[in-house]
């Protein structure tokens, strides 16, 4: 009897840990957010610069959100991760 | 008859013809369903729109002639001409994954490469594909794509490791990022669809927040469809760039 109430013990906690660390991974989606502000900043400051070789780069700025946004997602399966496996 | 809106639910693989083989399930899943209608779906679209093979192209020609040039444009700018021979593979790849994240965004239907299982299987191919030519081609001469020109003697070892480290780790995260990309927007999906039902049931004051939800969700389909083909065009052009190391592994 004590020892399925320190077990339901023992889950509980496990779950509180568990939405603890899945609101600690969410923290990855904000660095996520800074890494495209500075990769956005850097385009736009460099296309005002010379707007004429702006749309050349075009598509390695898109290639490089997807990279920088895959962090950030990876960061959010941890969290879903958590919750719900 | 009240269940909670529950997210997972969409990636449970269904057996809807069961096969078995020897104690091997080689059922014809949900998933293997929509393998099936991503084939069919990229032969019907490519087939009749090269069948004419005219000199100025009708409008279905003309897309798959844009499609092809998006490809092959990529594929030689990053591997340049001997890269070429891999045009088939990088477009076969890019045109299987965009139809596949295309197919999962209709309602109801099953999105085949939000399982990892699908993504590990493609980087698989794509990374062996990497290691085995570059030994082919260039021997023991593929070793060299972990010394990277210029670094001082004396920190080379501790370079090297970091290399063949950052090596291994493009399995990991050429499959994990199209699979967390299509995970996570599926159920973000999911779950903001999930408040526009729990909010409306609040009666009328909830009913300003449903419409809130609702209008996030249209939101996030439009987002979702974003990534699904950035998704395609990012595991591609990773492929043309890894693909390109094996070419020509010394810097």
């Amino acid at each position: 009897m004590e020892m399925e109430a320190a077990t339901a013990l023992g889950n509980l906690i496990a779950q509180a840990g568990k939405s603890i660390g899945a609101g600690a991974a969410c923290m990855g989606i904000g660095a996520a957010g800074i890494g495209l502000g500075v990769l956005f900043g850097n385009f736009l400051s460099g296309a005002i610069r010379n707007p004429a070789a702006a749309d050349a780069q075009f598509p390695r700025l898109i290639f490089g959100f997807a990279l920088t946004e895959a962090m950030g997602i990876f960061s959010l399966v941890i969290a879903f991760l958590l919750l719900f496996a | 008859m009240a269940t909670a809106p529950d997210p997972i639910h969409q990636f449970h693989i269904e057996r809807l013809i069961p096969i078995e083989i020897g104690g091997v399930d080689f059922s014809f899943t949900n998933s293997a369903l929509f393998m099936v209608l991503t084939v069919a779906g990229a032969a019907a679209f490519l087939l009749p729109a090269t069948q004419r093979r005219a000199l100025v192209p009708s409008r279905l020609q003309l897309s798959a002639e844009m499609l092809y040039e998006f490809v092959a444009g990529t594929v030689r700018e990053t591997t340049g001409t001997e890269g070429m021979r891999f045009f088939p593979l990088v477009f076969s790849l890019f045109f299987f994954i965009l139809l596949c994240n295309l197919w999962g965004m209709f309602p109801y239907f099953y999105t085949v490469t939000s399982q990892p299982i699908v993504t590990v299987a493609l980087t698989v191919l794509v990374i062996g594909l990497v290691v085995v030519y570059g030994f082919w081609r260039n021997g023991l001469g593929f070793l060299w794509l972990f010394v990277p020109r210029d670094i001082p003697v004396f920190i080379l070892p501790l370079i090297v490791f970091i290399e063949v480290l950052s090596f291994l780790s493009r399995l990991l995260s050429l499959s994990m990022r199209l699979f967390a990309n299509m995970l996570a927007g599926h159920i973000t999906l999911k779950v903001f669809a999930g408040f526009v039902v729990s909010l409306g049931a609040l009666g009328a004051l909830g009913i300003g927040g449903a419409v809130l939800a609702l209008i996030t969700t249209v939101a996030l389909t439009g987002l979702e469809f974003l990534v699904a083909g950035l998704q395609a065009y990012v595991f591609a052009m990773l492929t043309c760039l890894y693909l390109n190391d094996a070419i020509h592994p010394r810097h």
